[in-house]
C-alpha cells in the first residue's frame, strides 16, 4: 500500500531529495508536488549565467515535465500552499486544491530580505531570488539605463555583474566597509572590488540607503551621507530569511527556521522541513552543499532509514562571476591562538590566505587563483595536521611530494619557466641564468640585471632563495640593509609583511615581525606609522607619538625651539586679502621673521609653540590652511602665469598647479614631495628639479618626475606626453602613488625611481592604464581620510596638551 | 590599575644630601600621553615630564646637553627620547646621552600617587642656586 507524500516546494532540495528517494525506494510513495512558482525544478544557481546571457533557462532545468511524467509525480505548477491542516492531514493551494498527505515535505525556500526604506515598494524594486525576478530584470536591463544593487554580498555581485553585462549602468550600494565581508578577508574584499569595478561597475562601501524615490516608478536612491543615485532600477540582494510562515501558521516549532531534527523531522512526526526553510542544530543553510546533505537524509528517513542524520560542515564559498576566480570556506578570522599563510602576487592579483589552529586548516581564502581549493578543502575536513608541509603548503597541492618538501626544494623544484617575478614577468630560468653568466652576487645587482622583485619587491624571498641555490652558500641573504637596529627586516620587506600579515598598529608590526625593542626607536616609529597611514587608510589610526614633532604639532621646529608657519597659497597665487591677513598676524604676534620662501609663499619664523592654536586661528579667518611646509608630504606646486599673461605660455600652468595642488594636498608620502608647472619649455617654474614636474607646450603636457636639488642636483627624468588636463592630474597623482606604495620612509623620489627603474615606472603609470586607473583610485580613496586641514583641527581643540604647559610651579606666588 | 613611579635613584640622591622633600603637584599621569611629554613651567625654565608607553614617568630638564633641544618635543621609546634638533637619544632614567654622544641632562625627582604627579620643587631650587 503506497502512503501518499505531498511536497510543498520544488526547488533543488527537494528535487534532490526525490532522486534518492524513487533510487532507495521506487514505488514507496504517491508523489504530489506544489510548486508556488509555474515551473518545473530548475538551477537556482544557474540563474546568475543566465541573467549575464551566458545561458539560456532551458539550459539549467534539472527535471523537466517528462521526469515527473516519468515517474507518476503529480505537479501543481502555480499553485501556493496556503494552508496545512495536521488534524485532517491536507494541504490547500491557493487555487483551491485539497490534498491529502501521510507524509509531509516542506521545502518553501527562502524569502528576499527587503530593506523596509521609503520607497522599497515601487515599481522597478526588485529582489534577486527566481527566473521571475531574472527575467524582469533582463526586461529593465534592454532600456541600457542604470541600475542599483543593493548588497555586495555574493548575491549582490552576481546581479550586479549580470546587469553589466546586459550593457546597463550599475552601482553596487554595500553597507559594510569591505564586499562579501562574511565570506572574504578585507584584502580579499578589496581585490574584488577592484576587478568588479574594472568591469565598469561602481562600488560604493559604507553605503546606508536612506530612500528610493520616484514619482510613480524607481527614478533614484538617496544614501544617508546625501548621495543621490539615478536609478531606473533597484535590485535587493541583502540578504535571505528562511520561508517559514506557512509552518508557523499550522503550528509547527519555528524558530529562524523550521526546527528540524538531525533526520529532517519536525515536532510533527509526518511532517519534514529541508532546504532553506529548515533549521537543523540551530543553523540555517542558503549553500547547495548542505542543502543537499539535508535531501539525502530526508530521502533515506523517508525510505525507513532512521539512522540517516544530518551533519554540519563548512561549505566553500564561490563567486559565480566569469572571470573573478574566489573561493572562502570555514573561519578566517583572526586569533590569538591561530597562525595563518599568506601568497600574494599583486600583479597577477592572487591572494591567498590560510588560517591555521593547532597546525590543522581551520579556514581559507583564495582569490585570483582557486585550484587548490579543493585540496585545502579537503585537508580541513580531514583534520590533517599540516605541521610537516607548513612551508610550502600554500603552494599548494602540486608542490606536496611523496616527503615533505623544505621551502628551498619547493623552489628548487619549480620548472625554468615558472613565474617569480610577477610585475616584470622575470621566471626562474632567466634569473638563474643571469646569476650565473653576469657573476652576481647581491639582490640589488640580480634587480639591476633581471628586474626581478625590482618592483613590489613582493618575490624578493623567492628570488633570495634562487640565489641561495645557485650561489650556495656564498650568499647571505641578510645582507640586507635593516630598517633600524631593532629589527632584522628592511623597508621593504616591513611593507611587504604589513601587506601580507594585515598589520594595522605599530604593536602589532612589532610583535608579529618580532622586534628586538619594546616599542621601537625614532627611526623605526615614523617610518612604521607612515607606512600603516599609507597602506590601511580608513584602518589605522594615526599615532601621532610616533610622528616627529613637525607633523605632530603642524609647524616647524626652528633651532631655538621656537616654529614657522607657512600657509598653503595655491599655486603661490595670492591677493591683497591674504597679505593682509599674513601682515595683522606678524604685527598681533610681534612674529620676528617674514620670509618668502622657494616655493612661492610666505613663512613667519619664530613663534612661540603656545601661540601657534591663535596664530592659525588668525590665518584660518582668513581662508588660510596648512602649508605642510612640514610634512613628508605634499608641500607645494610652484607655477608661472602660464598663458593668461605670459607672452610664450603654452597652457594655463598655473591652473592646472592650483588644480594639482587642490586634488593632493594632505597626502603623506614617503619624504617631501615639492611639483612644479612652468606654461612653457622656458621652464620659469623650474619643473625639471623637482620630484614631480610639468612643462607644458603646444601638443599638452609633459610630465617629469625624479629631479633633485637638494643634497643631490639631478635634472628630472620624462615620464610621458599626456595631451589633456585630466590626463596631466591622471597620471602624476598614479605617478605619486606608486611612489607611495613602494617607496622607502625618507626615501624621495629620485632615490626610488632609480632603484625601480625609469622603464618600469614608465610602463605601470605610462602603457598600463588599468595599472595606472588602479593607483588613481587608491589615492584618491586614502585622500578621503587626509584631507583635513590640521590646523582648523587644532584651533577646534585637538591635542590641546600639545600647545600648553602642563603647569607652572616655584614663581613667586605659586610657592607660597 | 595604578602607574609606577619612576627615577627612584632621584629621591634616593636627594635624600643622601638631607635636602627635605617637597611635592609639588603639577596635574594628573592622564595629562600626559603615553609615549609623550608635556612641560612644567619653572623659574628656572622649562621641566619636561614624560610617560612612557608603560606608565613610567619621568622628568628632565627642557634642553639637550647637545645644542639645548627642546626634549619634550622628541619622539619617546623605551625608557628614552630622541631629540628633536640632531637626534642625540637622551636615557630618561639618568638623563645621559646614549650611543656614541657624551652629554648629560638633569633628571628631576617624580613622584606619582594614585593618578597625581608631584615634582620635588627644592631640586629645582638647589639647582638654580
Amino acid at each position: 500500500m503506497t502512503e501518499k507524500l505531498v511536497i510543498i516546494g520544488n526547488g533543488m532540495a527537494p528535487g534532490r531529495m526525490l532522486e534518492h528517494l524513487l533510487e532507495k525506494a521506487p514505488g514507496l510513495y504517491q508523489v504530489t508536488i506544489f510548486n508556488a512558482e509555474p515551473r518545473v525544478n530548475y538551477d537556482r544557481i544557474m540563474l546568475s549565467p543566465v541573467l549575464s546571457g551566458e545561458k539560456d533557462y532551458e539550459e539549467i532545468i534539472i527535471h523537466g515535465d517528462g521526469w515527473y511524467i516519468k515517474h507518476g509525480i503529480t505537479l501543481y505548477k502555480g499553485h501556493k500552499i496556503i494552508a496545512i491542516d495536521r488534524q485532517a492531514k491536507t494541504v490547500t493551494s491557493d487555487h483551491g486544491v485539497t490534498e491529502p498527505y501521510d507524509k509531509l515535505v516542506i521545502a518553501t525556500g527562502s524569502v528576499p530580505f527587503i530593506i523596509p526604506v521609503p520607497g522599497h515598494n515601487l515599481p522597478g524594486v526588485l529582489t534577486y531570488r527566481d527566473l521571475d525576478d531574472v527575467r524582469a530584470m533582463m526586461l529593465a536591463a534592454q532600456s541600457r539605463a542604470k541600475a542599483v544593487v543593493i548588497g555586495g554580498g555574493l548575491l549582490g555581485l552576481e546581479a550586479a555583474a549580470g546587469l553589466n553585462a546586459q550593457g546597463m549602468d550599475v552601482t553596487v550600494l554595500h553597507v559594510m566597509p569591505t564586499l562579501m565581508e562574511r565570506q572574504l578577508d578585507p584584502a580579499a574584499g578589496y581585490l574584488l572590488q577592484r576587478a568588479v569595478e574594472q568591469r565598469g561597475i561602481k562600488v560604493i562601501t559604507k553605503a546606508n540607503t536612506q530612500a528610493i524615490t520616484g514619482n510613480g516608478k524607481v527614478e533614484q536612491v538617496e544614501l544617508a551621507d546625501g548621495t543621490i543615485i539615478p536609478a531606473t532600477l533597484v535590485v535587493m540582494a541583502v540578504g535571505i530569511r528562511p520561508n517559514s510562515a506557512l509552518a508557523k501558521d499550522a503550528g509547527i516549532a519555528v524558530n529562524r527556521g523550521i526546527v528540524v531534527d538531525a533526520g529532517m523531522r519536525s515536532n510533527d512526526p509526518d511532517i519534514y522541513a529541508l532546504g532553506e526553510c529548515a533549521e537543523v542544530n540551530g543553523m540555517v543553510y542558503g549553500l547547495v552543499a548542505p542543502l543537499y546533505e539535508m535531501a539525502r537524509v530526508a530521502a533515506s528517513q523517508l525510505a525507513g532509514d532512521e539512522t540517516a542524520a544530518f551533519v554540519h560542515s563548512d561549505t566553500p564559498t564561490k563567486l559565480k562571476v566569469t572571470g573573478i576566480e574566489l573561493f572562502s570556506l570555514g573561519d578566517f578570522a583572526d586569533g590569538d591562538d591561530r597562525q595563518e599563510i599568506v601568497l600574494r602576487d599583486a600583479s597577477a592579483g592572487v591572494y591567498k590566505r590560510l588560517v591555521l589552529k593547532d597546525d590543522r586548516i581551520i579556514g581559507t581564502v583564495l582569490y585570483g587563483e582557486t585550484s587548490d581549493g579543493a585540496w585545502f578543502n579537503d585537508l580541513k575536513k580531514k583534520q590533517t595536521d599540516i605541521s610537516e608541509m607548513r612551508d610550502t603548503l600554500i603552494f599548494g597541492q602540486s608542490y606536496q611530494g611523496g616527503a615533505p618538501l623544505d621551502p628551498m626544494a619547493a623552489v628548487a623544484a619549480l620548472p625554468d619557466d615558472a613565474e617569480i617575478c610577477g610585475c616584470n614577468g622575470v621566471c626562474k630560468g632567466k634569473i638563474t641564468g643571469a646569476i650565473t653568466a653576469k657573476g652576481l652576487t647581491s639582490l640589488d645587482d640580480v634587480r639591476a640585471h633581471t628586474k626581478a622583485s625590482a618592483s613590489c619587491g613582493s618575490c624578493t624571498g623567492l628570488v633570495e632563495k634562487l640565489m641561495v641555490l645557485t650561489l650556495g652558500d656564498t650568499y647571505n641573504p641578510a645582507a640586507v640593509q635593516p630598517m633600524c637596529s631593532c629589527t632584522t627586516l628592511g623597508h621593504d620587506e616591513v611593507r611587504r609583511l604589513i601587506k601580507a600579515k594585515h598589520l594595522k598598529t605599530i604593536p602589532a608590526v612589532m610583535q608579529e615581525l618580532e622586534w628586538k625593542t619594546s616599542c621601537g626607536c625614532a627611526k623605526c616609529r615614523p617610518a612604521l606609522n607612515y607606512y600603516l597611514v599609507c597602506d590601511w587608510p580608513n584602518d589605522y589610526a594615526d599615532d601621532y607619538q610616533s610622528r616627529f614633532i613637525n607633523e605632530r604639532v603642524h609647524a616647524n621646529i626652528q633651532k631655538d625651539g621656537t616654529y614657522s608657519v607657512v600657509p598653503r597659497m595655491w599655486g603661490g597665487v595670492t591677493n591683497a586679502a591674504e597679505l593682509r591677513a599674513i601682515a595683522d598676524v606678524v604685527d598681533k604676534f610681534e612674529i620676528p621673521m617674514v620670509k618668502v620662501t622657494g616655493g612661492q609663499r610666505i613663512d613667519m619664523l619664530g613663534i612661540r609653540k603656545e601661540d601657534l592654536p591663535a596664530v592659525w586661528a588668525d590665518l584660518g579667518q582668513a581662508g588660510f590652511v596648512s602649508g605642510h611646509a612640514y610634512a613628508k608630504g605634499l608641500r607645494t606646486v610652484k607655477t608661472c602665469v602660464g598663458s593668461d599673461w605670459c607672452r610664450f605660455g603654452t597652457q594655463d600652468s598655473t591652473g592646472l598647479g592650483i588644480r594639482i595642488e587642490k586634488f593632493m594636498w594632505g597626502s603623506w608620502t614617503p619624504a617631501k614631495v615639492k611639483m612644479a608647472v612652468s606654461g612653457c619649455p622656458r621652464n620659469c617654474a623650474e619643473a625639471t628639479c623637482k620630484d614631480v614636474g610639468v612643462i607644458c607646450v603646444d601638443s599638452g603636457y609633459e610630465i617629469h618626475f625624479a629631479g633633485a636639488a637638494g643634497l643631490d642636483i639631478k635634472g628630472t627624468e620624462v615620464l610621458g606626453l599626456v595631451k589633456t588636463e585630466d590626463e596631466a592630474l591622471e597620471h602624476i597623482v598614479a605617478l605619486t602613488q606608486m611612489y607611495r606604495e613602494q617607496g622607502r620612509y625618507l626615501e624621495r623620489i629620485y632615490k626610488w625611481a632609480k632603484r625601480i627603474g625609469i622603464p618600469e615606472i614608465k610602463r605601470q603609470i605610462m602603457d598600463d592604464g588599468e595599472k595606472r586607473k588602479a593607483y588613481y583610485d587608491r589615492f584618491v580613496f586614502s585622500q578621503k581620510f587626509a584631507q583635513v586641514d590640521p590646523w582648523s583641527e587644532r584651533v577646534s581643540g585637538k591635542d590641546k596638551h600639545e600647545f600648553r604647559p602642563m603647569a607652572s610651579v616655584g614663581f613667586a606666588e605659586a610657592a607660597e | 590599575m595604578f602607574p609606577k613611579s619612576g627615577n627612584r635613584f632621584s629621591v634616593k640622591n636627594t635624600r643622601k644630601k638631607g635636602i627635605h622633600m617637597n611635592w609639588i603637584a603639577i596635574g594628573t599621569i592622564s595629562d600626559i600621553p603615553r609615549r609623550g611629554a608635556r612641560c612644567v613651567a619653572t623659574p628656572q625654565g622649562k621641566v619636561a615630564v614624560f610617560r612612557t608607553q608603560d606608565d613610567q614617568v619621568y622628568a628632565i630638564d627642557d634642553h639637550c646637553p647637545h645644542k639645548g633641544g627642546p626634549l619634550s618635543q622628541g619622539i619617546v621609546h623605551g625608557a628614552a627620547v630622541t631629540c628633536p634638533l640632531h637626534n642625540w637619544v637622551i636615557s630618561l632614567e639618568t638623563g645621559k646621552a646614549l650611543g656614541a654622544d657624551e652629554g648629560v641632562v638633569r633628571t628631576i625627582p617624580v613622584k606619582v600617587e594614585g593618578e597625581r604627579l608631584f615634582l620635588a620643587l627644592e631640586a629645582l631650587a638647589s639647582r638654580a642656586a
